[in-house]
């Protein structure tokens, strides 16, 4: 189920993103292993896998926080692997930092300023944001640290939608949210992709990933693992390769997490 | 009333060691450096400050012109090469940078301008004159200057960082300069921006000092960086009213500890200095009530 090394994915279309035998290290430490993958147009698309999978590290290299020690990150055909995490914003691939990373120390209303003013022309505004989250307006004036996880992290979306991205890349979404608020969160992409964003996403929670993606990618120790529409794989092969199971890739060994 | 007296010179000398501490606590406040070239950089503005008045003949305030934007311009270079090039490496090498760059510029001006100290020759009465209140209080025009320089520098930097859109920029970059690039913000040329700022107001410290007393090469880590630390501590780091408070309450301390015995002047304001170290390490004024 692993993609061709060349043309176009099995499900067709020109990738408006593009992975290329992507190796990254964190010191001697292998994280990635020559990852590719394509993310087409209008579309979500999930990677998953276990704690120290590489799954984060490769969200920060696309978004141009790590330098990888092979291959390229190529983004509308142009390749920006040597750009700079601003200058990729500036182009349109956005993250949405694992934890959030809001400005602490800065209002509500500050932090979606500050994702604004380098914003390409879009439909996004603070506006428009203040409108799908009605509860913003009205606290726009707190620090954000005075609010809950999952405030915090609408703001967080909040701050990178302002900028007009092309690509959003969600890290963790989930990470230390009520199921509850998680699911929220999730019901909101609709809405949030009917402006026509690409939306790139790592979610540990494989079944969260199979009901929200379009196509998922299953890492393991920095390895693909599997990859397809979520309709055409098994539970079976997501598990497979979620754990490493025999016969969908190498055995997981406990404690040889390649994340940091 | 000699009391009354020694607290009203505390707050205005408090004005120009709070001119000396803010570029200190913006510093650190935004990139996290300690500048421990701050004061030997207050002196060379200063003795730029002299050289411009004594080459071209233009009267002293003229010389804040050329000096602050000079100053500003060397600390956006110098912010984007050698300390930028430091803070890659870790926070503790700017400490040894910054301290690398005081022992230079010290020398430095020893070298060329000899351990003479020399004063900004303002001859405006305005500077040197004073006016008294009641029988026994005289107040300088200078001190009284400067204070108010220092006070509308602080309150326009405050303004800035709060209200401005660069200035939002800065504060965002001191949380978290990571994420601020995944919004698009080159967080080096911020930091540039803050180490000009920075400079800027170094250099109107190290001419207001220039005139208010004399500058010789050891002035700037004798006195001037000391005293900014001493009232970045006082006051507490990375906020600018802190910063103020500190510079005041240093003079207020160094004046009452004179008026006990001239001897005790810098004694006093190390003790106070030292008092809060102990009893209130974050300073009267923590960071959280910056904005």
């Amino acid at each position: 189920m692993t993609i061709s090394g060349d043309g176009e994915r099995p499900d067709g279309g020109t990738p408006l993103l593009e992975v290329r035998d992507l190796t990254v290290h964190h010191g001697q430490l292998r994280a990635l292993d020559a990852i590719s993958l394509r993310v087409l147009p209008g579309e979500v698309y999930a990677i998953i896998g276990a704690n120290g999978a590489g799954k984060s590290t490769l969200m920060r290299t696309i978004a141009g926080l790590h330098h990888p020690t092979a291959g390229s990150v190529l983004f509308d055909g142009t390749d920006v692997t040597g750009l700079r995490p601003e200058r990729r914003a500036g182009q349109g691939i956005v993250m949405v930092p694992e934890g959030r990373r809001l400005f602490g120390s800065l209002s509500v209303e500050e932090n979606l300023k500050v994702g604004a003013t380098y914003a390409r022309p879009g439909p996004w505004t603070i506006e428009r944001v203040y409108e799908m989250f009605d509860w913003m307006r009205e606290r726009r004036g707190q620090l954000t640290a005075q609010l809950s996880g999952g405030e915090q992290q609408t703001v967080a979306i909040g701050r990178a939608l302002v900028a007009n991205p092309r690509v959003l890349l969600l890290d963790e979404l989930s990470l230390g949210l009520a199921p509850v608020i998680v699911q929220r969160i999730y019901g909101m992409l609709p809405q949030i992709m009917s402006t026509g964003l690409t939306v790139l996403l790592v979610e540990q929670d494989v079944s969260q990933a199979l009901r929200v993606a379009s196509h998922i990618h299953c890492l393991l120790e920095g390895r693909t693992t599997l990859e397809g529409r979520p309709a055409d794989v098994t539970a079976d092969q997501v598990e497979a390769a979620y754990f490493g199971l025999a016969g969908a890739g190498p055995v997981s060994q406990p404690g040889e997490g390649s994340e940091p | 009333m000699a009391w009354v007296n020694a607290i009203i010179q505390g707050v205005l000398i408090g004005g120009l060691y709070a001119l000396f501490a803010c570029g200190l606590s913006l510093m650190f406040g935004v990139m996290k450096v300690v500048n421990l070239a701050h004061g030997d950089l207050a002196v060379v503005a200063g003795y730029i400050a002299i050289g411009i008045i004594t080459i071209i003949h233009i009267p002293v305030l003229w010389s804040f012109l050329i000096v602050v934007p000079l100053m500003a311009l060397l600390g956006y270079v110098l912010q984007r090469t050698i300390l930028q090039g430091a803070l890659d490496r870790s926070v503790l090498t700017t400490l040894m940078v910054t301290f690398g760059l005081s022992v230079v510029i010290e020398n430095g001006l020893l070298q060329f301008f000899t351990a003479n100290s020399r004063a900004i020759g303002t001859g405006l009465a305005l500077v040197s004159g004073s006016f008294t209140v009641g029988s026994q209080i005289q107040i300088g025009y200078l001190p009284l200057v400067i204070f108010v320089v220092a006070v509308v520098v602080l309150l326009g930097l405050q303004y800035f960082l709060s209200a401005s859109k660069f200035g939002r920029l800065i504060r965002a970059v001191a949380d978290d300069k990571e994420a601020a690039q995944l919004s698009g913000a080159d967080y080096r040329h911020v930091f540039g921006i803050a180490a000009a700022i920075a400079f800027g107001t170094v250099a109107l410290a190290g001419i207001a000092y220039g005139m208010y007393s004399q500058l010789d090469p050891t002035a700037g880590t004798d006195t001037i960086l000391l005293f900014a630390f001493a009232a970045v501590v006082i006051g507490g780091l990375g906020s600018l009213w802190g910063t103020l408070l500190g510079g005041v309450v240093l003079g207020v301390a160094q004046q009452i500890g004179a008026q006990i015995s001239l001897s005790d002047e810098v004694l006093a304001g190390f003790i106070v200095f030292l008092a809060v170290l102990v009893l209130r390490p974050q300073g009267l004024i923590s960071r959280g009530a910056q904005s």
